[in-house]
């Protein structure tokens, strides 16, 4: 029979197996009649072939064995035994399934939100070429910043555009807020504003029509966008694009040139684009507002550090053509000394990246500890089972099969096992990292991330699963293959196998993982406990009841000078609803990650401080109380006296030496914002100013009605207190749209925006928490099956122990001393491990030291009850051992 | 003499017989050199079974249901080319054996 009708003859191992049997069938019937035909008696025939013959099972396991098809033959036959195997022990096959899926599918689910945040390149053609502009240490606060991606002025950008040798195409671009649709339906989308350039030196071709290109390039009214396959799919209908395609923006018909391909994102990795509309140059852009970021692609023969080079030299030209006026000469010069550096973007910008990029590796870090712990699980599992399976080992030995076979049984069940969890894992990843990813995002802020299955994360996951099967299939398949069959016979179900050794690797595991589940647990403590300190964080000021509001009035057309009384009536109008406690208009939104500062001389101490701009109802709706002088009037304007109201950062920095009160402070000048002289009049206690993890900074308040009149803007942020909720703001808003329709309003819950800005931390303590009961859950299995392997094997020391009248508290002191001692030194050792692995976090923690002993106390009170819940019930079990039983049973 | 040279031994004498009687089933063999030898060698069914499995696997004979002269259905085995200039190899080898081990048999 050739070899292909043999491997064509797999799956149908009976007919094979048949045929073998046949044969050697024959030759005993053939040699028994050859005997017959030498003159015995049937009997003594059949008697003398089966004896020459020898035991057929061996005869037929070597024929077998000689079989290099039959090699994948019998692994199919072994797959079918351990499946057997397995449906026998359902418990166990879960128990290993399951903990294996959920470690791969949690690590399998961090590295696939890591690999979407920073690893992966932007959906574009040459992706490092792409190099992004930046200038070295960032803008130093001057000027104003339009977003986390903003680094250049228009000026500073039509510079480079001039000069970008290293570069074949430079572009710049920005993120706006549109609002597309008709009036009172208006919905915002994310809008991209971006150079002529901007598609031809990324290399993204359109789907429908064409992209924007340099004729598009000019005049400021807004004419032309191109669509985002998402916005055009659900937006538009996903109808063809012709040149009389238009949607509403902003209360006009724009046209749509085209839509970009599906995979194009834009070059924010978490954020989508809805549309993307040519920039403009005005004929006076602000020299001080930082709104755009550049970028470009390297010619050939130039690399990042040769471009840096370049730019480098640039700078003085750049800088000295583009600088503002109207500030210091203090600033002008810091602004003339920027340098350019140029930085790879491939992977695009993203604010995650930076936001998240170190807890996602700890996240990493945290998922692999679960894995690992629950490998070691898996190895104990197997290594109970191998035990239990001695007896069957030592009689399929016996009856001739090789330690190779046993060794490869061994592996195939552990593969099926890592097979079928890994599996599970990968199916699992996905709905894990989506919810990985919205537990990322906000109420306000959702995050669009490609998150995919790669080849990458599929050998990740396939790595983690072949280790995992490694480890834990062959460990206790070798141990099983150097069993010794005939001691295992003859010790029975007891085994006889170095028991101690593998006792103690047993133990070993398990001190193994209650180390790594306190450093876990650690881990979720600190982290859970210090997101509690940042929730109940005293801002210095009331939360709850609070509601962020937006007026827009552009539309009005109401000239400078009439806005102040235009604003101080809205504020008054929103006063008049009934549920409205109090409201105030500021320049700044506390907690929203936004600052305003001016550069102070206060006597002889030159420094910085934060503004607010705050009408006279400011402290009262925000409960801040005012510790000494007075507070603001409607009499405080811009033809009174300049007046402000300090903190006590404030008061330390500038004036610890002397009464506040009546004291001068000189603001310096910058644009819109002529120097002034102003007058301290009040103070108050410290408040957190931008971010609940800095300290209190120091920090003036100016009467609203003194915002100088360069610097009125057609629009109010309002701090809103009420009493009876949102209806009170659904009361407002229908006030206010029936007195001024053409308005634009937003309203936002205060608490909820802080709540917002704690995602990251909420995320770190949701998760390290779930890993740290996941691993704790793990160790009460991993002692549980350890405990009862235990009892198992010294039965009949127990018995003979209760026979001689130990009593049952006796019995349980046996089993839990073993806990203890196996406790005490895991938690010695978990308490060096998490010590070490706390500095790593310390960074992310907020009012709390990695080395925190109550969370170190916590910790181990905690896994001291786990592990006595652990081994409660086998000693319970031994305690009710009946002695005569457990002996007979020798 | 170590156990693969043992083995080369039968699996030289199963080619020869397999080629000088055409194709046999496994008992024919046995009983082939049991009667050419004189009863001097006694080859086990546990030796021959896995070498005659394995010498299929390697190609060198192949094999076949057929009936015997008693009409009884059997596997019979046929040498191929390839077991054909195997055995041309094994038997040089085995005369160079026989050569060395009687020229040391033979010193005085």
């Amino acid at each position: 029979m050739g070899i292909f009708r043999r491997i064509l003859a797999l799956g149908k191992r009976s007919e094979l197996d048949r045929e073998n049997e046949d044969e050697l069938r024959d030759h005993v019937q053939m040699r028994t009649e050859a005997n017959l035909a030498k003159g015995m008696s049937l009997e003594q025939a059949a008697r003398a072939a089966r004896l020459r013959f020898g035991n057929p099972t061996v005869l037929k396991e070597r024929v077998g064995a000689e079989d290099a098809a039959l090699n994948l033959e019998s692994l199919f036959r072994d797959v079918r035994y351990a499946l057997r195997g397995f449906s026998r022990s359902p418990g166990f096959t879960t128990v290993a399934i399951l903990t294996l899926a959920l470690g791969i599918g949690a690590n399998t689910a961090v590295f696939q939100l890591l690999d979407a945040v920073r690893l992966r390149s932007l959906p574009i053609q040459k992706p490092e070429e792409l190099a992004e502009l930046r200038i070295v240490g960032g803008n130093r606060g001057i000027g104003i910043t339009d977003s986390a991606y903003a680094n250049f002025t228009i000026p500073m950008w039509q510079e480079i555009r001039l000069h970008h040798d290293p570069f074949s195409g430079v572009f710049a671009w920005r993120q706006a807020d549109m609002a597309v649709g008709p009036p009172n339906e208006e919905k915002h989308v994310n809008g991209l504003e971006v150079s002529r350039e901007f598609f031809n030196v990324l290399g993204v071709l359109p789907l429908q029509g064409r992209l924007i290109e340099p004729q598009d390039e000019g005049g400021c009214e807004l004419s032309k966008v191109v669509a985002s396959y998402p916005f055009w799919k659900t937006q538009m209908g996903g109808q063809p694009i012709t040149p009389s395609t238009t949607i509403l923006v902003e209360g006009h018909a724009v046209q749509v040139l085209g839509v970009t391909p599906p995979s194009f994102f834009g070059v924010v990795v978490g954020d989508r684009f809805d549309l993307a509309y040519p920039t403009c140059t005005p004929p006076n852009p602000r020299r001080e507002a930082f709104n755009f970021s550049v970028m470009g692609r390297l010619k050939p023969g130039w690399d990042m550090d040769r471009a840096s080079g370049y730019f480098n030299s640039l700078s003085p030209g750049v800088f000295e053509s583009s600088a503002p006026t109207n500030y210091s000469p203090e600033t002008i010069k810091t602004f003339k000394s920027f340098r350019l550096a140029a930085y790879p973007a491939g992977a695009g910008v993203s604010r995650l990246r930076d936001a998240y990029d170190s807890s996602l590796q700890l996240l990493l870090a945290i998922t692999g500890l679960v894995l690992l712990i629950a490998c070691a699980n898996l190895a104990n599992l197997m290594l109970a089972r191998a035990t239990a399976r001695q007896r069957e080992m030592a009689i399929r030995m016996a009856l001739g099969a090789s330690r190779r076979r046993m060794l490869r049984q061994l592996l195939i069940e552990s593969s099926l096992l890592a097979i079928s969890g890994a599996s599970l894992g990968i199916a699992l990843a996905q709905p894990l990292s989506r919810l990985l990813v919205a537990s990322l995002g906000t109420s306000q802020y959702s995050i669009h991330l490609a998150i995919s299955t790669d080849w990458r994360v599929l050998l990740f996951a396939a790595v983690v699963a072949a280790l995992t099967c490694v480890i834990f299939g062959t460990v206790p398949a070798m141990r099983g293959a150097n069993a010794d069959p005939i001691a295992s016979l003859k010790s029975g179900e007891r085994g006889v196998i170095g028991s101690r050794e593998r006792f103690s690797i047993q133990r070993l595991m398990v001190i193994m993982q209650i180390a790594v589940s306190m450093v876990l647990l650690v881990g979720a403590l600190l982290f859970v406990r210090s997101y509690r300190n940042l929730m109940t964080l005293n801002l210095g000021m009331r939360e709850n009841g609070i509601t962020i509001a937006y007026f827009g009035f552009p539309a009005l057309n109401i000239k400078p000078e009439n806005q102040a009384e235009f604003k101080r009536q809205l504020m008054n109008d929103v006063r008049s609803i009934p549920g409205i406690q109090d409201a105030a208009a500021t320049t700044n939104i506390p907690m929203s990650g936004t600052t305003w500062g001016h550069e102070v001389h206060v006597g002889a101490i030159e420094g910085g401080s934060r503004f607010t701009y705050a009408d006279p109802h400011y402290f009262s709706t925000m409960g801040i109380p005012l510790l000494t002088g007075r507070a603001f009037t409607d009499a405080d304007t811009n033809s009174s006296q300049f007046v402000l109201i300090v903190n006590q950062a404030f008061l330390r920095k500038y004036l610890s030496t002397t009464q506040p009160l009546g004291q001068l402070v000189h603001v310096m000048p910058e644009p819109h914002y002529p120097e002034r002289t102003y007058q301290i009049i009040g103070t108050i206690p410290d408040t957190r100013y931008s971010e609940m993890r800095e300290d209190s900074q120091p920090i003036a308040y100016v009467p609203a009605a003194q915002l100088p009149l360069d610097a009125q803007d057609p629009r109010v942020s309002a701090m809103i207190a009420t009493s009876i909720g949102p209806d009170a703001i659904v009361a407002l808003r229908h006030n206010i749209e029936a007195k001024y329709p053409n308005m634009s309003l937003q309203f936002f819950d205060f608490q909820q925006e802080i709540r917002d800005g704690l995602v990251g931390d909420r995320m770190m303590a949701m998760l390290s928490g779930f890993f740290g009961v996941l691993a704790a859950l793990l160790v009460a299995v991993g002692l549980y099956g350890v405990l009862s392997y235990f009892i198992t094997r010294r039965r009949n020391e127990i018995g003979i122990r209760i026979a001689l009248g130990a009593k049952r508290g006796q019995v349980i002191a046996l089993i839990m001393r073993d806990t203890a001692a196996m406790l005490l030194v895991g938690i010695v050792l978990g308490t060096g491990l998490a010590l070490l692995a706390g500095r790593a976090a310390t960074a992310m923690l907020f009012g709390l030291k990695a080395y925190d002993l109550a969370t170190l106390a916590f910790a181990i009170v905690l896994l001291a009850f786990i592990a006595v819940l652990a081994s409660w019930l086998p000693a319970l079990k031994a305690s009710n051992l009946d002695p005569v039983a457990a002996l007979r049973s020798e | 003499m170590a156990k693969n040279d043992l083995q080369g031994a039968l699996d030289l004498l199963i080619l020869k017989s397999l080629s000088q009687l055409g194709s046999m089933h496994g008992f024919g063999i046995i009983l082939h050199i049991e009667r050419v030898s004189d009863e001097l060698l006694n080859v086990e069914e546990g030796s021959l079974y896995p070498a005659l499995h394995r010498m299929e696997q390697s190609g060198w004979v192949r094999s076949e249901w057929a009936m015997t002269e008693s009409s009884r259905k059997a596997k019979f085995y046929t040498v191929t080319a390839a077991g054909e200039k195997q055995l041309a190899a094994r038997e040089k080898n085995w005369e160079q054996v026989v050569k060395g081990v009687q020229a040391i048999l033979r010193f005085a």
